[in-house]
């Protein structure tokens, strides 16, 4: 029963913590086709960003969550507008720019740090059990803010003006710039939105986390895992897809033996079993080819 | 000694008039030379050491360049081809005492079957999704490798394998030729038919089918020729280490691939391959600075990458080379009229 309830704790969260990440990655995807592999660089920077302030300068750790997400966030916003702007056109060029950028920032953080592993405390302490499974606050809110914050985002989207201008750019571009969508402040906005996703996703995941400069790699490829299976440019996909492979890890690493090896396998296979079957992912849309 | 004397006169003239008359074409013949007189001026096993890495990593980079370059699928996990070559030129090596010479063309043919085995649930994908799924194939196989570790290793990879030639001399030069000749083969696969065709369908798949062409097989084909080049860079590179370890499938290497390619301009053939000769030595020598290297690495490639977001060498050729308007065919940028055609050189 016990190990019931922890598999289910340890699939909720890195299912949420999963489609935070996705999520953002999926609508810097839709809306300037910019395959963001620094997407989890940023994450890792804003948790660094809090070790800063919470250790370092001895402050809340609220101040560090919000200073965590505005500095990120204005970083994300800068290297867009300095680094990958003026080569949009250029895919591949984008995409090497946003590896670059990431292990940039890897080292960076390696040289100041040092790559040793650094944690941080949790924002509540304390726990209460569950039929004699121990679960921590923490842990409960880092589950209540990410499903909060994705409400939050649904909201955005669906209701309000830049949120259509953002979900119409990602469906046609051209159109959507014909209709007076002033198409490169959506795209601006938009980065800003992913990336200020990944850094809330590093504040709330890091106190559960280990502190490393290496720390985006897996989270980068269970990422596009996630947005994969569950469609690009899809937020119903990415939400859906996040918790199965969530839950997939979490049930790998309770009862297969060697567990925390194959974790990544099992939920990399689970990707490619869909797309066999289904190729545009669970809820993408197949597109007309592109020409 | 007339046939001798003949053919010495066709050579000369080939030199002056299809090789001295381009300077790209004089860049890759003194790269040539350049390799291949290497050991004559220096014996440092040092320097020896780094080459033959490079062109072990120079032929990955070709093979990527003939898949995802030409046919525009986007393989993000080029370290499976690498990888599956290694631990299967390490095992054949190992278990059942193959030589290398037999070993490492066996290794590659395991990576194309492990390019039959991922191209054909790929083939219904496309552009992003087919990039972000080939990137899982060699993290799965890493897990595997991991969970299995008295048949792979594990963490230490398989060791005590044969020497690729006795002495780093033979060894340089047994994988330099190999890598001038595999790319030489690579160049000229992508300079006929096939290559056209491979071409098209990066351009447009939908208008090759409607030609009659079986985009499907010439796909397949290319997975599985750029498994096997690939494969036998694994196998040359097990072989020369020593050692088939969990870092030939690492997703590191996976982008490294991608960085050489893009970073010398994809769809040449000779971008990848240059982009390989320039920044993997510079990674070495940057060792100087230890801590700053990778940092360093990424910021010329950034660098590189804003202002010739084509490639390091196709905006090299262009700057030195015009197209004639007329022929098509290439000039040196000084000269005011076309070198067979005669017409105005803008």
């Amino acid at each position: 029963m016990g190990l019931i309830i922890d598999i289910i704790i340890s699939g909720l969260i890195s299912g949420s913590v999963f489609a935070l990440l996705a999520i953002g990655f999926s609508i810097i995807f839709g809306v300037a086709r910019i395959l963001n592999l620094a997407h989890t660089a940023f994450y890792m920077l804003a948790a660094y960003c809090i070790y800063i302030v919470t250790q370092k300068m001895g402050l809340n750790p609220l101040w560090g969550m919000l200073a965590a997400i505005v500095l990120v966030t204005l970083l994300g916003m800068i290297s867009y507008k300095i680094l990958l702007n003026p080569i949009r056109e250029h895919e591949g060029a984008v995409l090497i720019a946003t590896i670059a950028l990431a292990m940039i920032f890897q080292e960076v953080m390696s040289l100041i740090f040092t790559a040793t592993f650094l944690s941080v405390p949790a924002l509540i302490k304390g726990y209460f059990t569950i039929l004699g499974v121990k679960v921590f606050f923490q842990q409960l809110l880092t589950f209540c803010s990410a499903l909060l914050v994705m409400a939050g985002l649904w909201v955005f989207l669906m209701r309000t003006k830049t949120g259509l201008a953002i979900r119409s750019t990602a469906q046609d571009r051209e159109v959507a710039n014909l209709m007076g969508i002033d198409e490169a402040r959506v795209a601006m906005v938009t980065m800003g939105l992913s990336v200020g996703l990944a850094s809330f996703t590093g504040a709330i995941v890091v106190p559960l986390a280990v502190l490393e400069p290496h720390m985006w790699g897996t989270p980068l490829v269970m990422m596009m895992a996630v947005v994969v299976l569950g469609g690009l440019g899809s937020l119903k996909g990415s939400f859906i897809g996040a918790y199965i492979l969530g839950f997939a890890q979490a049930l790998v690493v309770f009862l297969a033996p060697m567990g925390a090896f194959l974790k990544g396998s099992v939920a990399l296979s689970i990707m490619i079993l869909v797309l066999i079957i289904r190729p545009e992912g669970l809820f993408g849309v197949s597109f007309e080819e592109e020409r | 000694m007339g046939l001798i004397l003949f053919y010495l006169k066709k050579l000369f003239t080939v030199l002056k008039n299809e090789v001295l008359v381009l300077p790209s074409r004089v860049a890759v013949v003194l790269f040539f030379l350049f390799l291949l007189l290497l050991p004559v001026f220096t014996k440092d096993t040092y320097l020896l050491r780094i080459f033959t890495l490079t062109s072990i990593f120079a032929i990955l980079a070709a093979s990527w360049d003939l898949l995802s370059g030409f046919t525009g699928q986007m393989n993000f996990g080029h370290a499976l081809f690498f990888g599956v070559g290694a631990y299967g030129a390490a095992m054949l090596n190992l278990h059942v005492h193959i030589p290398p010479w037999a070993s490492i063309p066996l290794g590659a043919l395991c990576a194309v079957l492990a390019g039959l085995i991922i191209g054909i649930p790929c083939l219904r994908l496309r552009g992003t999704y087919l990039a972000l799924t080939t990137l899982a194939f060699p993290l799965i196989l890493l897990g595997l490798v991991f969970s299995f570790t008295d048949f792979t290793g594990g963490e230490m990879g398989i060791s005590g394998i044969v020497r690729l030639t006795r002495s780093r001399v033979t060894d340089y030069y047994t994988v330099v030729v190999v890598m001038l000749g595999l790319c030489t083969i690579m160049w000229k696969i992508t300079d006929s038919n096939i290559g056209i065709i491979f071409h098209a369908i990066r351009e447009d798949e939908l208008a090759v089918r409607a030609a009659g062409i079986n985009t499907t097989r010439y796909k397949l084909l290319a997975f599985s020729l750029s498994g096997f080049f690939a494969g036998i860079s694994g196998g040359l590179y097990a072989h020369f280490m020593r050692i088939a370890g969990p870092s030939t499938l690492d997703l590191s290497l996976s982008f490294s691939v991608v960085i050489y390619a893009f970073f010398g301009g994809i769809v040449t053939i000779y971008g990848p391959v240059g982009a390989v000769f320039i920044l993997f030595p510079m990674l070495e020598f940057l060792r100087v600075v230890q801590d700053y290297r990778t940092l360093l690495f990424a910021c010329v490639v950034l660098l590189i990458l804003i202002y010739m977001p084509d490639g390091l060498f196709r905006w090299l050729r262009d700057k030195i080379e015009k197209e004639c308007p007329r022929c098509k065919i290439r000039n040196i940028a000084t000269r005011n009229t076309c070198r067979i055609c005669t017409a105005p050189l803008d």
